[in-house]
């Protein structure tokens, strides 16, 4: 049984188009979602109708976005099954939160000498802020590499964490090679040691149900924009026991208790991480987007999108001279691949006139290109509005493309 | 030839395709032919790193003018940078600096001078001129 496409696709109206006179094929859904009508609608109707600054006043429109924004909070919350609205602190995207935890946990937990694990397999996102926390605390990072297959080395992990490791930073799903990692089991290696972890789910929150509680996990990434939400909001969910021994990551109005030239003190969670005033209307949207899923039969589009990736996988397979980066027994959502002989920039150029788009380039993963000894790739990444047509296209397209080089 | 007859040839020959496939095809042709950059040009000082193809650029300044050879990795880039080629090297340092690329943008193809740090051929025109500039200034200096 399959999600009803047909009405699926006209949630999202930009689908209906044409792109350089061809029917419009959207497969770069890993860099960034569609919205549906209901979240188009939503943050209208807030604009349009009902906009006035959160938390400050007590007039009419304040208590309207107040209320709307913090009960996107309790959404968010629910929706990740957090114990409480106060571990969900509202960002710009994953690359603040990821951001605010490398600083604060830093500052906090952080010294001289100690050590901060990632993997070989990050975005960008997931390694360049504890980067740039580890030479300003004088602290180590150490990698846990990946297989050609796409599979994480887990036995490096038990050899990697010494007692002087402070934190563990991991995806949930590669944006790259689409590997969905065992983080409950990588959460529970690191908890045996006493190390937290911090998980990237900026690919995971838009294709799964996320359970926190279940994970256990420290910290939990996400992005509004990558599912179905608007750009500018992201969530940091982290338990209290963190969250409450982090000094400020930005300083400003919202998260102080009281300001005095002598001595400044800081507001409660989440608003001691909500500096200045945040995007309460992508926040809205969010909380509609959230709810917008809630209403889908989850479990069905689940396996609807495994079977996208299953069916393009078999198909780009036939196409002679394709490579695929990535072939764990458990992928989500995404597809990378180059073709012998054709430069990413040329293919994803002419894709594009064929009204196909895809993403090119090094995809954020300078380690995963240095990994294959690759300059670049071509990726296709799927959301539950794609369909079977829509990857035969691309099959063909690629084969058509093919014979002009 | 003057850089504006050779544009204007260039965008005549374009124009003669309907079809995006036809106007690409002609350009990876262009990409084909154009002769590969010295190897020993191919050096991390004449690179243009985009992040989604790289252009190598080389330039040399004799009698006067100013010769350039280029390549990209990507053979659509080094469709553009054929063309480019033809209209800016082995010229003045003025005529340089007083053209713009505007073929470009007149067979269709704006979207590839993007000011985003993609392919790289943007950053390369904009190194063209540089050395336009300098050059210019240093010929100046002579007199």
């Amino acid at each position: 049984m399959n999600p009803d496409l047909f009405k699926i696709r006209k949630d999202f109206p930009i689908l209906d188009q044409k792109v350089n006179g061809k029917p419009f094929i959207y497969l770069d859904n890993a860099a960034t979602s569609q919205r549906p009508q209901q979240v188009i609608d939503r943050m209208n109707e807030f604009s349009h109708r009902f906009n006035g600054n959160i938390h400050r006043a007590t007039h009419f429109m304040a208590n309207k976005t107040t209320e709307a924004f913090e009960e996107s909070r309790e959404m968010v919350r629910n929706y990740l099954n957090a114990v409480e609205p106060a571990e969900i602190i509202f960002t710009h995207g994953t690359t603040e939160s990821i951001n605010l935890v490398a600083f604060s946990f830093g500052e906090a937990f952080i010294s001289k000498g100690d050590e901060v694990i990632v993997t070989e397999m990050e975005h960008h996102a997931n390694i360049v802020p504890w980067q740039m926390m580890c030479e300003r605390r004088g602290a180590g990072l150490k990698i846990v590499p990946f297989g050609d297959n796409g599979v994480l080395d887990l036995d490096q992990i038990d050899t990697l964490i010494t007692d002087k490791t402070r934190i563990l930073a991991v995806t949930h799903v590669s944006n790259t090679l689409g590997t969905v990692n065992p983080i409950t089991e990588i959460i529970a290696k690191a908890h045996l040691k006493n190390v937290p972890v911090l998980i990237d789910g900026a690919q995971a929150a838009p294709h799964f149900s996320i359970d926190v509680q279940a994970l256990d996990c420290d910290f939990y990434a996400f992005s509004g924009h990558k599912m179905y939400g608007p750009t500018g909001i992201g969530v940091l969910y982290g338990k209290r026991k963190w969250l409450d021994l982090m000094p400020p990551f930005l300083g400003g109005g919202e998260m102080i208790d009281r300001v005095t030239f002598s001595k400044t003190t800081y507001n409660e969670i989440p608003y001691k991480f909500e500096a200045g005033t945040p995007d309460y209307l992508g926040a809205i949207g969010l909380g509609a987007a959230i709810d917008y899923l809630n209403r889908q039969d989850k479990p069905m589009i689940e396996r609807y999108e495994r079977e996208l990736l299953l069916e393009s996988t078999l198909k780009l397979k036939q196409i002679d001279g394709l490579k695929i980066y990535g072939e764990a027994p458990e992928k989500a959502g995404v597809i990378s691949f180059n073709i012998d002989g054709i430069h990413p920039f040329d293919l994803g150029t002419l894709l594009d006139q064929m009204g196909i788009a895809v993403r090119t380039g090094r995809l954020c993963a300078d380690p995963v290109m240095d990994h294959f000894g690759v300059e670049n790739m071509v990726r296709a990444s799927f959301a539950f509005y794609n369909t079977v047509e829509e990857i035969e296209s691309l099959y063909i397209a690629l084969i058509r493309l093919k014979a002009m080089f | 030839m003057t850089i504006d007859e050779i544009q204007q040839g260039i965008i005549e020959d374009f124009s003669a395709f309907e079809d995006w496939m036809d106007k690409y095809s002609l350009l990876i042709e262009l990409g084909n032919e154009l002769a590969p950059i010295d190897p020993k040009y191919k050096v991390e000082s004449n690179l243009i790193r985009g992040c989604q193809s790289r252009v190598w650029l080389h330039q040399e300044f004799a009698d006067g003018k100013i010769t350039f050879e280029a390549e990209s990795d990507a053979l659509i880039v080094k469709g553009l940078v054929a063309l480019l080629l033809k209209i800016y090297s082995n010229r003045t340092p003025h005529e340089i600096l007083t053209s713009e690329p505007r073929f470009i943008d007149e067979i269709g193809l704006r979207q590839h001078l993007s000011p985003t740090r993609s392919n790289g051929l943007l950053a390369m025109v904009k190194q063209m001129k540089l050395y336009a500039l300098a050059y210019e200034k240093i010929s100046a200096k002579g007199n």
